[in-house]
Protein backbone atom coordinates (compact mmCIF):
# COMPACT_ATOMS: atom_id res chain seq x y z
CA UNK A 1 0.00 0.00 0.00
CA UNK A 2 1.26 3.55 -0.93
CA UNK A 3 1.65 5.87 2.32
CA UNK A 4 -0.24 8.55 0.59
CA UNK A 5 -2.47 10.38 2.57
CA UNK A 6 -5.28 12.57 1.97
CA UNK A 7 -7.15 14.89 4.41
CA UNK A 8 -9.72 17.10 3.15
CA UNK A 9 -11.30 19.61 4.91
CA UNK A 10 -14.57 21.33 3.67
CA UNK A 11 -14.59 24.79 4.51
CA UNK A 12 -17.45 27.30 3.97
CA UNK A 13 -14.93 29.49 1.44
CA UNK A 14 -12.81 26.79 0.16
CA UNK A 15 -12.24 23.28 0.09
CA UNK A 16 -8.87 22.20 1.08
CA UNK A 17 -6.76 18.87 -0.09
CA UNK A 18 -3.74 17.79 1.48
CA UNK A 19 -1.71 14.97 0.82
CA UNK A 20 1.02 13.42 2.78
CA UNK A 21 3.17 10.63 1.95
CA UNK A 22 3.48 8.81 5.63
CA UNK A 23 6.20 6.73 5.23
CA UNK A 24 8.25 9.12 4.13
CA UNK A 25 6.48 12.14 6.69
CA UNK A 26 7.00 14.44 3.39
CA UNK A 27 4.20 16.82 2.55
CA UNK A 28 3.47 16.25 -0.64
CA UNK A 29 0.76 19.22 -1.77
CA UNK A 30 -1.71 21.44 -0.31
CA UNK A 31 -4.49 22.66 -2.91
CA UNK A 32 -8.09 24.21 -2.64
CA UNK A 33 -10.96 25.15 -4.57
CA UNK A 34 -14.12 26.74 -4.03
CA UNK A 35 -16.59 25.23 -1.93
CA UNK A 36 -19.89 24.20 -3.47
CA UNK A 37 -22.17 24.15 -0.35
CA UNK A 38 -25.11 25.39 -1.78
CA UNK A 39 -25.41 23.09 -5.23
CA UNK A 40 -23.21 19.87 -4.52
CA UNK A 41 -20.19 19.79 -2.48
CA UNK A 42 -18.88 16.93 -4.66
CA UNK A 43 -18.13 19.57 -7.23
CA UNK A 44 -15.71 21.64 -5.37
CA UNK A 45 -14.11 18.47 -4.40
CA UNK A 46 -13.75 17.47 -7.70
CA UNK A 47 -12.21 20.63 -8.75
CA UNK A 48 -9.70 19.96 -6.10
CA UNK A 49 -8.30 16.86 -6.79
CA UNK A 50 -8.30 18.05 -10.30
CA UNK A 51 -5.96 20.74 -9.09
CA UNK A 52 -4.20 18.17 -6.67
CA UNK A 53 -3.23 15.50 -9.18
CA UNK A 54 -1.34 18.15 -11.40
CA UNK A 55 1.25 18.13 -8.31
CA UNK A 56 0.83 14.77 -7.33
CA UNK A 57 -0.38 11.83 -9.10
CA UNK A 58 -3.33 10.16 -6.75
CA UNK A 59 -5.29 6.59 -7.28
CA UNK A 60 -8.65 6.07 -6.35
CA UNK A 61 -8.25 3.84 -3.96
CA UNK A 62 -6.36 6.91 -1.72
CA UNK A 63 -9.28 9.32 -3.07
CA UNK A 64 -11.82 6.18 -1.57
CA UNK A 65 -9.70 6.35 2.10
CA UNK A 66 -9.03 10.00 2.48
CA UNK A 67 -10.74 11.62 5.45
CA UNK A 68 -12.00 14.88 5.99
CA UNK A 69 -13.37 17.33 8.48
CA UNK A 70 -15.96 19.97 7.97
CA UNK A 71 -17.16 23.13 8.99
CA UNK A 72 -19.11 23.51 5.33
CA UNK A 73 -22.61 24.17 5.63
CA UNK A 74 -22.92 26.72 9.08
CA UNK A 75 -20.59 24.13 10.61
CA UNK A 76 -21.76 21.95 13.42
CA UNK A 77 -24.54 24.18 15.24
CA UNK A 78 -25.43 23.80 18.65
CA UNK A 79 -27.84 25.49 20.83
CA UNK A 80 -27.03 25.46 24.60
CA UNK A 81 -29.97 25.09 27.40
CA UNK A 82 -28.88 25.09 30.85
CA UNK A 83 -29.69 26.19 34.78
CA UNK A 84 -27.47 28.93 35.78
CA UNK A 85 -25.70 31.33 33.45
CA UNK A 86 -22.02 30.76 35.27
CA UNK A 87 -22.49 26.98 35.59
CA UNK A 88 -24.71 24.58 33.91
CA UNK A 89 -25.49 26.60 30.76
CA UNK A 90 -21.16 27.96 30.86
CA UNK A 91 -20.38 24.07 31.21
CA UNK A 92 -22.58 22.55 27.97
CA UNK A 93 -20.98 25.88 26.49
CA UNK A 94 -17.77 24.59 27.15
CA UNK A 95 -18.61 20.84 25.80
CA UNK A 96 -19.68 22.35 22.67
CA UNK A 97 -16.71 24.44 21.85
CA UNK A 98 -14.34 21.81 23.02
CA UNK A 99 -16.37 19.34 20.03
CA UNK A 100 -15.59 22.02 17.71
CA UNK A 101 -19.46 23.43 17.74
CA UNK A 102 -20.54 26.75 16.72
CA UNK A 103 -22.87 28.11 19.21
CA UNK A 104 -25.76 29.67 17.89
CA UNK A 105 -27.89 29.98 21.06
CA UNK A 106 -27.65 29.89 24.91
CA UNK A 107 -31.04 29.83 27.96
CA UNK A 108 -30.59 29.58 30.88
CA UNK A 109 -33.28 28.69 33.68
CA UNK A 110 -36.90 27.50 32.19
CA UNK A 111 -37.06 28.30 28.93
CA UNK A 112 -40.34 30.49 28.22
CA UNK A 113 -42.47 29.45 25.06
CA UNK A 114 -40.48 32.79 23.46
CA UNK A 115 -37.07 31.59 23.91
CA UNK A 116 -38.43 28.01 22.50
CA UNK A 117 -40.15 29.22 19.51
CA UNK A 118 -36.42 31.28 19.65
CA UNK A 119 -34.84 27.48 19.43
CA UNK A 120 -37.15 25.89 16.75
CA UNK A 121 -36.37 28.53 14.24
CA UNK A 122 -32.53 28.46 14.84
CA UNK A 123 -33.08 24.77 13.59
CA UNK A 124 -29.75 23.29 15.42
CA UNK A 125 -27.84 20.18 14.24
CA UNK A 126 -28.03 19.66 18.03
CA UNK A 127 -29.76 20.63 21.55
CA UNK A 128 -27.58 20.28 24.58
CA UNK A 129 -29.28 20.49 27.66
CA UNK A 130 -27.70 20.39 31.09
CA UNK A 131 -28.81 21.43 34.21
CA UNK A 132 -28.09 21.49 37.79
CA UNK A 133 -25.45 18.64 39.35
CA UNK A 134 -25.99 14.97 39.99
CA UNK A 135 -28.40 14.92 42.87
CA UNK A 136 -29.53 18.43 42.48
CA UNK A 137 -32.26 20.58 40.69
CA UNK A 138 -34.33 18.63 38.82
CA UNK A 139 -37.05 21.03 38.32
CA UNK A 140 -35.71 22.66 35.53
CA UNK A 141 -34.15 20.62 33.47
CA UNK A 142 -37.45 18.15 33.73
CA UNK A 143 -39.57 21.75 32.78
CA UNK A 144 -36.53 22.67 29.70
CA UNK A 145 -37.08 19.07 28.37
CA UNK A 146 -41.21 19.11 28.62
CA UNK A 147 -40.31 21.84 26.01
CA UNK A 148 -38.36 20.23 23.42
CA UNK A 149 -40.30 17.07 23.32
CA UNK A 150 -43.33 19.26 22.53
CA UNK A 151 -40.61 21.57 20.09
CA UNK A 152 -41.53 21.53 15.81
CA UNK A 153 -39.11 20.41 14.11
CA UNK A 154 -36.75 22.52 14.39
CA UNK A 155 -35.34 20.58 16.85
CA UNK A 156 -34.15 17.06 16.11
CA UNK A 157 -31.10 15.89 18.27
CA UNK A 158 -30.63 16.21 21.58
CA UNK A 159 -27.64 15.25 24.29
CA UNK A 160 -29.09 15.14 27.73
CA UNK A 161 -25.64 16.19 29.79
CA UNK A 162 -27.30 17.33 33.13
CA UNK A 163 -28.21 16.09 36.55
CA UNK A 164 -28.44 11.87 36.16
CA UNK A 165 -31.25 11.64 39.11
CA UNK A 166 -33.25 13.52 36.27
CA UNK A 167 -32.25 10.97 34.25
CA UNK A 168 -35.10 8.15 34.53
CA UNK A 169 -38.05 10.95 34.87
CA UNK A 170 -36.44 12.46 31.04
CA UNK A 171 -36.49 9.57 29.17
CA UNK A 172 -40.03 9.19 29.95
CA UNK A 173 -40.76 13.03 28.59
CA UNK A 174 -38.76 11.93 25.95
CA UNK A 175 -40.01 8.49 24.93
CA UNK A 176 -43.39 9.43 23.02
CA UNK A 177 -41.14 12.14 21.12
CA UNK A 178 -39.65 11.65 17.77
CA UNK A 179 -36.33 13.43 18.64
CA UNK A 180 -33.14 11.53 18.75
CA UNK A 181 -32.26 11.79 22.14
CA UNK A 182 -28.95 10.77 23.53
CA UNK A 183 -27.82 10.81 27.25
CA UNK A 184 -24.39 11.81 28.24
CA UNK A 185 -22.68 12.25 31.84
CA UNK A 186 -23.59 15.40 33.26
CA UNK A 187 -21.48 18.46 32.86
CA UNK A 188 -21.34 19.79 35.80
CA UNK A 189 -21.67 16.73 38.19
CA UNK A 190 -20.91 18.36 41.70
CA UNK A 191 -20.59 21.65 42.63
CA UNK A 192 -17.68 23.55 40.85
CA UNK A 193 -16.69 20.11 38.97
CA UNK A 194 -16.83 20.42 35.41
CA UNK A 195 -16.35 17.20 33.13
CA UNK A 196 -17.35 17.83 29.94
CA UNK A 197 -15.49 14.89 28.07
CA UNK A 198 -18.36 12.80 28.01
CA UNK A 199 -20.90 15.41 25.99
CA UNK A 200 -17.74 16.40 24.27
CA UNK A 201 -17.26 12.83 23.01
CA UNK A 202 -21.10 12.12 22.18
CA UNK A 203 -21.35 15.49 20.06
CA UNK A 204 -18.36 14.05 18.23
CA UNK A 205 -20.55 10.76 17.55
CA UNK A 206 -23.58 12.17 16.84
CA UNK A 207 -22.01 14.32 14.22
CA UNK A 208 -20.10 11.56 12.24
CA UNK A 209 -23.19 9.58 12.68
CA UNK A 210 -25.99 12.03 11.58
CA UNK A 211 -25.05 15.55 11.17
CA UNK A 212 -23.25 15.44 8.09
CA UNK A 213 -25.73 13.64 6.44
CA UNK A 214 -28.32 15.69 7.59
CA UNK A 215 -26.46 18.32 5.81
CA UNK A 216 -26.41 17.16 2.25
CA UNK A 217 -23.22 15.74 3.08
CA UNK A 218 -23.95 11.79 2.41
CA UNK A 219 -23.34 11.22 -0.73
CA UNK A 220 -19.29 13.19 -0.55
CA UNK A 221 -19.00 11.37 2.57
CA UNK A 222 -19.67 8.10 0.89
CA UNK A 223 -16.94 8.65 -1.93
CA UNK A 224 -14.60 9.05 0.01
CA UNK A 225 -13.11 7.28 3.30
CA UNK A 226 -15.06 9.43 6.10
CA UNK A 227 -15.92 13.13 7.41
CA UNK A 228 -14.46 12.04 10.86
CA UNK A 229 -14.96 16.01 12.98
CA UNK A 230 -15.87 19.55 12.70
CA UNK A 231 -12.83 21.64 11.57
CA UNK A 232 -12.20 22.82 14.90
CA UNK A 233 -11.68 19.75 16.79
CA UNK A 234 -9.12 18.84 14.05
CA UNK A 235 -7.33 21.82 14.58
CA UNK A 236 -7.78 20.80 18.71
CA UNK A 237 -6.54 17.95 17.86
CA UNK A 238 -3.42 19.07 16.21
CA UNK A 239 -3.09 21.59 19.04
CA UNK A 240 -2.96 18.91 21.65
CA UNK A 241 -0.50 16.37 20.37
CA UNK A 242 1.70 19.38 19.42
CA UNK A 243 1.48 20.37 23.28
CA UNK A 244 1.08 16.94 25.14
CA UNK A 245 2.82 14.70 22.46
CA UNK A 246 3.00 11.06 21.92
CA UNK A 247 3.61 7.93 24.56
CA UNK A 248 6.93 7.61 22.92
CA UNK A 249 7.94 11.57 22.24
CA UNK A 250 7.27 14.14 24.44
CA UNK A 251 5.31 17.42 23.09
CA UNK A 252 6.67 20.91 23.28
CA UNK A 253 4.56 21.76 26.31
CA UNK A 254 1.50 24.62 27.47
CA UNK A 255 0.88 26.50 24.30
CA UNK A 256 -1.48 28.74 23.01
CA UNK A 257 -2.95 28.48 19.61
CA UNK A 258 -4.67 31.28 17.41
CA UNK A 259 -6.47 30.48 14.34
CA UNK A 260 -7.17 33.66 12.77
CA UNK A 261 -9.96 33.23 9.63
CA UNK A 262 -12.19 34.77 7.55
CA UNK A 263 -15.42 34.65 9.14
CA UNK A 264 -14.69 33.98 13.35
CA UNK A 265 -11.23 33.72 14.93
CA UNK A 266 -10.35 30.74 17.42
CA UNK A 267 -8.11 30.62 20.40
CA UNK A 268 -7.24 27.24 21.66
CA UNK A 269 -4.93 26.74 24.72
CA UNK A 270 -3.35 23.82 26.26
CA UNK A 271 -2.69 24.46 29.69
CA UNK A 272 -3.96 24.01 33.05
CA UNK A 273 -4.08 27.73 33.42
CA UNK A 274 -3.50 27.97 37.51
CA UNK A 275 -2.23 31.09 39.09
CA UNK A 276 1.27 31.09 38.85
CA UNK A 277 1.55 32.84 42.19
CA UNK A 278 0.54 31.35 45.37
CA UNK A 279 -1.55 34.27 46.60
CA UNK A 280 -3.95 34.12 44.06
CA UNK A 281 -7.21 32.79 45.03
CA UNK A 282 -9.46 31.44 41.76
CA UNK A 283 -12.85 32.05 41.88
CA UNK A 284 -15.69 31.05 39.33
CA UNK A 285 -15.83 27.38 37.28
CA UNK A 286 -12.65 25.49 36.79
CA UNK A 287 -11.35 25.59 33.67
CA UNK A 288 -10.74 22.87 31.16
CA UNK A 289 -6.97 21.42 30.08
CA UNK A 290 -7.86 21.62 26.34
CA UNK A 291 -9.88 25.21 26.26
CA UNK A 292 -11.17 26.62 23.05
CA UNK A 293 -13.36 30.20 22.25
CA UNK A 294 -14.12 31.38 19.37
CA UNK A 295 -14.66 34.91 18.52
CA UNK A 296 -17.62 35.17 15.72
CA UNK A 297 -17.51 39.13 15.35
CA UNK A 298 -13.77 38.92 14.43
CA UNK A 299 -13.00 37.91 11.21
CA UNK A 300 -11.13 39.42 8.31
CA UNK A 301 -13.19 38.89 5.55
CA UNK A 302 -16.79 38.70 6.21
CA UNK A 303 -17.36 41.13 9.53
CA UNK A 304 -14.43 43.17 9.59
CA UNK A 305 -16.40 46.12 10.58
CA UNK A 306 -15.99 45.46 14.04
CA UNK A 307 -11.70 44.83 13.65
CA UNK A 308 -11.94 48.35 12.01
CA UNK A 309 -13.66 49.61 14.79
CA UNK A 310 -11.02 48.50 17.07
CA UNK A 311 -7.98 49.19 15.14
CA UNK A 312 -9.30 52.79 15.09
CA UNK A 313 -8.95 53.31 18.36
CA UNK A 314 -4.83 53.38 17.89
CA UNK A 315 -2.39 54.78 15.21
CA UNK A 316 -3.56 53.38 11.47
CA UNK A 317 -1.94 54.52 8.99
CA UNK A 318 -3.30 57.34 6.18
CA UNK A 319 -6.11 55.96 4.21
CA UNK A 320 -6.80 53.14 6.72
CA UNK A 321 -10.52 52.48 6.03
CA UNK A 322 -10.28 52.72 2.55
CA UNK A 323 -7.90 50.55 1.83
CA UNK A 324 -9.59 48.19 4.21
CA UNK A 325 -13.39 48.34 1.92
CA UNK A 326 -11.07 48.31 -1.13
CA UNK A 327 -9.20 44.83 0.33
CA UNK A 328 -12.56 43.08 0.96
CA UNK A 329 -14.28 44.17 -2.14
CA UNK A 330 -11.74 42.19 -3.94
CA UNK A 331 -11.69 38.75 -1.85
CA UNK A 332 -8.16 38.32 -2.55
CA UNK A 333 -5.16 38.63 -1.16
CA UNK A 334 -3.67 42.03 0.14
CA UNK A 335 -2.28 43.86 -3.09
CA UNK A 336 0.14 46.66 -2.55
CA UNK A 337 2.01 48.22 0.42
CA UNK A 338 -0.82 50.34 1.32
CA UNK A 339 -2.97 46.98 1.38
CA UNK A 340 -0.21 44.41 2.95
CA UNK A 341 -0.07 46.95 6.07
CA UNK A 342 -3.70 47.37 6.93
CA UNK A 343 -3.96 44.18 6.80
CA UNK A 344 -0.89 43.06 9.00
CA UNK A 345 -2.80 45.55 11.58
CA UNK A 346 -6.15 43.65 11.18
CA UNK A 347 -4.78 40.42 11.73
CA UNK A 348 -2.54 41.70 14.98
CA UNK A 349 -5.77 43.50 16.04
CA UNK A 350 -7.82 40.14 15.41
CA UNK A 351 -4.90 37.86 17.81
CA UNK A 352 -4.92 40.91 20.57
CA UNK A 353 -8.96 40.87 20.84
CA UNK A 354 -9.85 37.27 20.52
CA UNK A 355 -6.61 36.13 23.03
CA UNK A 356 -7.74 39.23 25.66
CA UNK A 357 -11.40 37.11 25.57
CA UNK A 358 -9.17 34.31 26.36
CA UNK A 359 -7.52 34.42 28.88
CA UNK A 360 -7.98 34.98 32.20
CA UNK A 361 -8.01 37.87 34.52
CA UNK A 362 -6.85 39.44 38.04
CA UNK A 363 -9.07 41.58 39.64
CA UNK A 364 -7.22 43.15 42.89
CA UNK A 365 -10.10 42.97 46.27
CA UNK A 366 -9.30 44.69 49.15
CA UNK A 367 -9.84 43.08 52.97
CA UNK A 368 -8.98 44.17 56.25
CA UNK A 369 -5.84 41.19 55.21
CA UNK A 370 -4.41 43.58 53.24
CA UNK A 371 -5.16 43.26 49.02
CA UNK A 372 -6.55 40.17 47.99
CA UNK A 373 -5.96 39.28 44.24
CA UNK A 374 -8.67 37.07 42.78
CA UNK A 375 -8.70 35.18 39.16
CA UNK A 376 -11.18 34.33 37.07
CA UNK A 377 -9.91 32.20 33.97
CA UNK A 378 -6.48 30.81 32.67
CA UNK A 379 -3.53 32.09 33.75
CA UNK A 380 -1.44 31.40 30.57
CA UNK A 381 1.39 34.12 31.53
CA UNK A 382 4.04 30.90 31.70
CA UNK A 383 3.06 29.16 28.14
CA UNK A 384 6.02 27.88 26.19
CA UNK A 385 4.45 28.13 23.12
CA UNK A 386 2.19 30.64 20.98
CA UNK A 387 1.13 29.20 17.88
CA UNK A 388 -0.27 30.84 14.54
CA UNK A 389 -2.54 29.37 11.81
CA UNK A 390 -5.34 30.45 9.71
CA UNK A 391 -4.60 31.95 6.54
CA UNK A 392 -4.06 35.62 7.27
CA UNK A 393 -1.39 34.42 10.16
CA UNK A 394 0.05 31.58 8.09
CA UNK A 395 0.31 33.49 4.52
CA UNK A 396 1.11 36.93 6.50
CA UNK A 397 4.54 38.60 5.49
CA UNK A 398 5.37 39.11 9.42
CA UNK A 399 3.45 36.45 11.01
CA UNK A 400 5.47 37.42 14.07
CA UNK A 401 3.88 41.19 14.10
CA UNK A 402 0.53 39.55 14.12
CA UNK A 403 0.96 36.87 17.16
CA UNK A 404 2.78 39.50 18.86
CA UNK A 405 -0.94 40.71 19.76
CA UNK A 406 -1.28 37.32 21.67
CA UNK A 407 1.34 38.75 24.30
CA UNK A 408 1.09 39.87 27.62
CA UNK A 409 1.13 43.83 27.68
CA UNK A 410 1.91 46.10 30.20
CA UNK A 411 -1.08 48.38 29.71
CA UNK A 412 -3.56 45.59 30.55
CA UNK A 413 -1.23 44.17 33.60
CA UNK A 414 -4.13 41.79 34.63
CA UNK A 415 -5.09 40.22 31.53
CA UNK A 416 -2.74 37.00 32.09
CA UNK A 417 -1.53 36.79 28.25
CA UNK A 418 1.63 34.55 27.31
CA UNK A 419 4.89 36.85 28.90
CA UNK A 420 7.72 35.15 27.24
CA UNK A 421 6.42 32.35 24.78
CA UNK A 422 8.14 31.15 21.78
CA UNK A 423 6.78 31.36 18.15
CA UNK A 424 5.67 28.54 15.94
CA UNK A 425 3.66 28.50 12.37
CA UNK A 426 1.25 26.81 10.32
CA UNK A 427 3.32 27.79 7.50
CA UNK A 428 2.10 25.25 5.06
CA UNK A 429 -1.46 25.72 6.72
CA UNK A 430 -1.69 21.74 7.19
CA UNK A 431 -2.47 21.88 11.06
CA UNK A 432 -6.35 20.12 10.24
CA UNK A 433 -4.24 17.45 8.21
CA UNK A 434 -1.58 16.27 10.83
CA UNK A 435 -5.07 16.59 13.48
CA UNK A 436 -6.89 14.03 11.23
CA UNK A 437 -4.09 12.55 11.28
CA UNK A 438 -3.06 12.23 14.77
CA UNK A 439 -6.58 10.33 15.16
CA UNK A 440 -4.97 7.08 13.37
CA UNK A 441 -1.14 7.68 13.49
CA UNK A 442 -0.11 10.42 16.27
CA UNK A 443 3.49 9.43 16.15
CA UNK A 444 3.57 10.51 12.13
CA UNK A 445 1.49 13.49 12.91
CA UNK A 446 3.83 14.51 15.56
CA UNK A 447 7.16 14.28 13.44
CA UNK A 448 5.26 16.01 10.63
CA UNK A 449 3.95 18.55 12.84
CA UNK A 450 8.07 18.94 13.86
CA UNK A 451 9.37 19.13 10.89
CA UNK A 452 6.63 21.53 9.28
CA UNK A 453 5.51 23.95 11.95
CA UNK A 454 8.22 26.81 11.59
CA UNK A 455 9.76 29.08 14.44
CA UNK A 456 9.35 32.79 13.62
CA UNK B 1 -48.63 20.84 59.22
CA UNK B 2 -45.61 21.72 61.14
CA UNK B 3 -42.04 20.02 60.80
CA UNK B 4 -38.60 19.75 62.16
CA UNK B 5 -36.65 22.67 60.30
CA UNK B 6 -32.74 21.90 59.57
CA UNK B 7 -31.05 24.87 59.52
CA UNK B 8 -26.99 24.96 59.09
CA UNK B 9 -25.05 27.43 60.95
CA UNK B 10 -21.16 28.11 60.02
CA UNK B 11 -18.63 31.19 59.58
CA UNK B 12 -17.16 30.73 55.55
CA UNK B 13 -14.07 31.00 53.98
CA UNK B 14 -10.70 30.79 56.03
CA UNK B 15 -12.48 32.76 58.91
CA UNK B 16 -11.81 31.52 62.43
CA UNK B 17 -14.07 33.41 64.59
CA UNK B 18 -16.26 30.70 65.62
CA UNK B 19 -18.04 32.35 69.27
CA UNK B 20 -20.58 34.22 67.09
CA UNK B 21 -22.09 31.01 65.67
CA UNK B 22 -21.68 28.97 68.32
CA UNK B 23 -23.69 31.76 70.20
CA UNK B 24 -26.14 31.72 66.74
CA UNK B 25 -26.42 27.61 66.94
CA UNK B 26 -27.33 27.64 70.87
CA UNK B 27 -30.00 30.32 70.39
CA UNK B 28 -31.31 28.11 67.63
CA UNK B 29 -31.02 25.02 69.46
CA UNK B 30 -32.87 26.35 72.15
CA UNK B 31 -35.72 27.68 69.79
CA UNK B 32 -36.60 23.93 68.74
CA UNK B 33 -34.38 23.89 65.44
CA UNK B 34 -32.65 21.01 64.11
CA UNK B 35 -29.23 22.66 63.97
CA UNK B 36 -26.33 21.38 61.72
CA UNK B 37 -23.44 23.48 62.76
CA UNK B 38 -20.43 23.09 60.81
CA UNK B 39 -18.17 25.78 63.05
CA UNK B 40 -15.59 27.88 61.86
CA UNK B 41 -13.64 28.16 58.38
CA UNK B 42 -16.21 26.31 56.48
CA UNK B 43 -15.87 26.59 52.74
CA UNK B 44 -18.59 27.73 50.97
CA UNK B 45 -19.31 24.83 49.12
CA UNK B 46 -19.45 22.67 52.24
CA UNK B 47 -22.62 24.26 53.25
CA UNK B 48 -24.08 23.23 50.14
CA UNK B 49 -23.34 19.86 50.29
CA UNK B 50 -24.28 19.26 53.75
CA UNK B 51 -28.06 21.55 52.57
CA UNK B 52 -28.35 18.94 49.85
CA UNK B 53 -27.71 15.69 52.68
CA UNK B 54 -30.04 17.40 55.14
CA UNK B 55 -32.20 18.79 53.53
CA UNK B 56 -32.29 21.90 55.33
CA UNK B 57 -34.53 24.66 54.96
CA UNK B 58 -32.11 27.47 56.11
CA UNK B 59 -28.47 28.25 56.34
CA UNK B 60 -27.28 30.91 58.84
CA UNK B 61 -23.61 31.77 58.01
CA UNK B 62 -21.37 34.05 59.69
CA UNK B 63 -18.20 35.91 58.03
CA UNK B 64 -15.86 38.52 60.90
CA UNK B 65 -13.08 38.82 59.10
CA UNK B 66 -14.57 40.95 55.74
CA UNK B 67 -13.95 38.55 52.90
CA UNK B 68 -17.41 37.42 52.93
CA UNK B 69 -18.09 38.82 49.59
CA UNK B 70 -15.39 36.68 48.19
CA UNK B 71 -16.00 33.85 50.45
CA UNK B 72 -20.09 33.46 48.96
CA UNK B 73 -19.34 34.72 45.30
CA UNK B 74 -21.96 32.96 42.92
CA UNK B 75 -23.23 31.41 46.12
CA UNK B 76 -26.96 31.59 45.22
CA UNK B 77 -26.33 29.92 41.91
CA UNK B 78 -24.59 27.05 43.10
CA UNK B 79 -27.71 26.22 45.87
CA UNK B 80 -29.78 26.83 42.44
CA UNK B 81 -27.54 24.54 40.57
CA UNK B 82 -27.96 21.42 43.84
CA UNK B 83 -31.56 21.62 44.08
CA UNK B 84 -31.68 24.46 46.72
CA UNK B 85 -32.86 26.83 45.16
CA UNK B 86 -35.81 27.57 48.31
CA UNK B 87 -32.97 27.30 51.19
CA UNK B 88 -33.42 30.64 52.75
CA UNK B 89 -30.35 32.07 52.86
CA UNK B 90 -28.89 34.25 55.74
CA UNK B 91 -25.67 36.25 56.35
CA UNK B 92 -24.53 38.38 59.38
CA UNK B 93 -21.31 39.96 61.02
CA UNK B 94 -18.81 42.69 59.59
CA UNK B 95 -18.94 41.94 55.61
CA UNK B 96 -17.36 44.94 54.20
CA UNK B 97 -13.89 46.18 54.90
CA UNK B 98 -13.07 48.80 57.19
CA UNK B 99 -16.61 51.33 58.12
CA UNK B 100 -18.55 50.42 55.20
CA UNK B 101 -21.72 51.38 55.39
CA UNK B 102 -23.96 48.66 56.57
CA UNK B 103 -26.69 49.62 53.90
CA UNK B 104 -24.58 49.13 51.36
CA UNK B 105 -23.38 45.56 52.90
CA UNK B 106 -27.40 45.20 53.01
CA UNK B 107 -27.60 46.22 49.40
CA UNK B 108 -25.13 44.22 47.84
CA UNK B 109 -25.71 40.77 50.07
CA UNK B 110 -29.06 41.33 48.85
CA UNK B 111 -28.39 41.59 45.03
CA UNK B 112 -26.25 38.19 45.66
CA UNK B 113 -29.50 36.21 46.44
CA UNK B 114 -29.68 36.28 50.57
CA UNK B 115 -32.87 36.84 52.01
CA UNK B 116 -32.23 38.31 55.27
CA UNK B 117 -28.38 40.39 55.88
CA UNK B 118 -27.20 41.46 59.54
CA UNK B 119 -25.02 43.42 60.45
CA UNK B 120 -22.45 42.42 63.78
CA UNK B 121 -24.76 43.90 66.92
CA UNK B 122 -27.96 42.16 65.43
CA UNK B 123 -29.62 40.58 68.06
CA UNK B 124 -30.30 36.58 67.34
CA UNK B 125 -33.41 36.53 68.87
CA UNK B 126 -34.95 38.84 66.60
CA UNK B 127 -33.19 36.92 63.47
CA UNK B 128 -34.72 33.74 64.86
CA UNK B 129 -38.36 35.64 64.57
CA UNK B 130 -36.96 36.74 60.86
CA UNK B 131 -36.46 33.19 60.12
CA UNK B 132 -40.05 32.10 61.67
CA UNK B 133 -41.74 34.46 59.68
CA UNK B 134 -39.74 33.79 56.40
CA UNK B 135 -40.63 30.20 56.74
CA UNK B 136 -44.13 30.69 56.82
CA UNK B 137 -44.05 32.75 53.87
CA UNK B 138 -42.62 29.77 51.80
CA UNK B 139 -45.15 27.02 53.43
CA UNK B 140 -42.64 25.54 56.18
CA UNK B 141 -44.36 25.90 60.05
CA UNK B 142 -41.87 25.24 62.24
CA UNK B 143 -42.24 23.28 65.06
Amino acid sequence: MSGIRLFIDFGSTFTKVVAIDVHREELLARVQAPSTVATDITVGLEEAFALLSEEVPISRAEREQAVACSSAAGGLRVVCVGLVPEYTTEAGRRAALGAGAKIVGSHSFELTEDELREVEEEAPDIVLLTGGTDGGNKKVILHNARALARSGPGVTNIIVAGNKTAYDDLREIFASSSKNVIFAKNVMPGIGDLAVDSANQKIRELFISRITEAKGMGQVRRSIGDIIMPTPAAVLEAARLLADGTKDTPGRGELLLVDVGGATTDVYSMAKGLPTQGTVKFLGLPEPYAKRTVEGDLGLLHNVDTLTEIAKGERVPVGFEETVQAMCRTESVPAGERQVECHLLLSHVAVRAAVDRHVGSLKLMMTPHGEVVVQRGKDLTEVEWVVGAGGPVAFSSDPKRVLEGALFHDDAPTLLKPKGPRMLLDRHYVLFALGLLAQSEPGKALSLMNKYMVQV
Amino acid sequence: MSEQVTVITGTVGVDAHVIGTKVISRALRDAGFNVIELGAQTPADEFIKVGQETAAHAMLISSLYGMAELDLSGFRDKCVEAGLDEVLLYVGGILGVGRTDFAEDQRKFTAMGFDRVYPPQADIRAAIGDLRHDLTRVGVTAE
